[in-house]
């Protein structure tokens, strides 16, 4: 991946991760941004064309200003792999406690039942980490999820039957029924297939491509283009409010599952699809991207 | 481009028409789930709220020198207020809600019998949105936390706000969803 690469001299792991919420909230990725252009450039309706111009500028603004660009920093999904000990979680917990009071970043999780605020974005179970350990340099990826975008998740459990069409039709009635709740235009994260727990993940995970990366697999290519065609024509458009714009990109991922069953999930990301990444060498020098 | 002072009154506000473009300036009060629940449950509600407009926001904050200080502060999904927000405009006679994504037809309702509009900001916006609030005037439920209270802003040319829901009964949520229904495929 070729998006900002920035090199820093050794730090401790939670200052590396305060670096890496700092970046993936402050700037929004390249492919993201270039999204947006283009999306402008074919919009027609003139409150829809306001609406990305809007987006664009606040772009431009929090990362000039170094503050996050949506006030809902969110739910930061962790992604570990390569080489790795159980240190890794104990960094990541530090830095995202140091990065709430520093950046700052919004206090937003709660416990479910009293709805107490932890005040520093941790909790059991909060932060989310994924690990998959590698022989390879340790690599963190970030994912913060607005909850407005997450709260519009979908997970559905298809008779084989349904067959391609089924998948077709969760994933856009997913999309349109979300309207503008959340902040459209939207990045589509699709898992299909795997059991009920994998699939959602896998759709989240699909979000972590970046929006100009090609699959390589040729049928899920084919389905992504056409979903993305189709949501485009439904007249939804930024923040639901109409025009030609209602999914920036369209990812999707697949994992062979029962013969008896067909899982779908839907995940999706707001216009403001935030990430970053980084690779810590050998040497202890960590190198930043998007 | 129309600019409009907040509070507003009921002539200013059925005068708004459906899909223009405003820019606010005045006292906007943030309030979102927990804020909605408890102006409801309170036996007197606080004053600040009569005739106010709303911001369903919960925004970042921090403390500076010369006080609090609104750093980013966009818009919140305004469904998630669509169980109380009628009866809040009713008792408040809240004269504008500022939020994304719009509201529901009961809503839309209470917004025509009071005088009340929807106005919606660019979701996302949240540092261009927070570089117009000049003030924090105060604040309403601290125990709630900096997301959920219910922040008393001054705000100067807030903005761009879309008229999207009118004090008519119209919407242009609903007239989306109807050209959405049209082409919705694969049913």
């Amino acid at each position: 991946m070729r998006y900002t690469v920035m090199i820093k001299v050794p730090e401790p792991l939670e200052d590396v991760i305060v670096n890496l919420l700092r970046l993936a909230n402050t700037k929004l990725p390249e492919d993201v941004g270039w999204a947006l252009e283009a999306a402008a450039a074919w919009e027609t309706n003139e409150t829809a064309y306001a609406q990305l111009g809007g987006m664009m500028e606040n772009v431009r603004k929090a990362e000039f200003k170094g503050v996050p660009m949506c006030q809902d920093t969110g739910i930061p999904v962790f992604y570990v792999t390569g080489r790795m000990d159980a240190s890794v979680e104990d960094g990541i917990r530090k830095g995202l406690r140091k990065a709430t009071d520093t950046i700052p970043l919004r206090p937003n999780t709660v416990h479910p039942l009293t709805r107490l605020n932890s005040g520093d974005n941790l909790g059991d179970g909060m932060p989310l980490i994924r690990y998959v350990p590698t022989d390879d340099d340790l690599e963190i990826t970030v994912l913060p999820k607005g909850a407005g975008a997450e709260n519009m998740s979908r997970t559905a459990m298809l008779d084989p039957a349904d067959g391609i069409d089924g998948i077709k039709k969760f994933v856009t009635d997913a999309v349109l029924d979300a309207g503008g709740r959340l902040c459209p235009p939207t990045v589509v994260g699709v898992g299909i297939g795997g059991t009920a727990d994998s699939c959602t993940s896998m759709a989240k995970e699909a979000l972590l491509r970046p929006l100009d990366h090609v699959n390589p697999a040729a049928d899920e290519r084919a389905l992504e283009d056409e979903l993305f065609m189709t949501l485009n024509s439904c007249g939804l458009g930024p923040m639901g409010l109409g025009g030609n714009t209602t999914v920036l990109r369209v990812h999707v991922r697949t994992a062979y599952c029962h013969t008896a069953s067909l899982p779908v999930a839907v995940n999706l990301n707001c216009w403001a699809a935030r990430r970053a990444t980084v690779r810590i060498k050998r040497d202890g020098t960590a190198e930043y991207r998007q | 481009m129309d600019q409009i002072s907040s509070p507003m009154d009921e002539r200013t506000v059925r005068g708004l028409r459906l899909g223009e473009t405003v820019f606010l300036s005045g006292e906007i009060v943030t309030a979102r789930d927990a804020a909605h629940v408890r102006a409801l449950s309170a036996a007197d509600g606080p004053k600040e709220l009569n005739g106010a407009t709303l911001f369903h926001c919960g925004p970042i904050m921090t403390i500076e020198k010369e006080g609090r200080k609104v750093i980013a502060a966009g818009p919140t999904t305004s469904a998630r207020m669509n169980g109380t927000a009628a009866d809040m405009i009713r008792r408040y006679g809240i004269r504008a809600v500022i939020g994304k994504g719009g509201m529901s037809s009961t809503v839309l309702d209470a917004m025509r019998e009071t005088g009340c509009v929807y106005l919606a900001a660019v979701g996302g916006t949240a540092v261009s949105l927070a570089e117009r609030i000049i003030n924090v005037n105060g604040v309403l439920w601290p125990d709630l936390g900096p997301a959920e209270a219910a922040w008393i802003l001054e705000a100067e040319n807030f903005g761009p706000l879309t008229v999207a829901m009118d004090a008519a009964g119209n919407s242009m949520y609903d007239n989306v969803k109807r050209t959405v229904d049209r082409t919705r495929p694969y049913s």
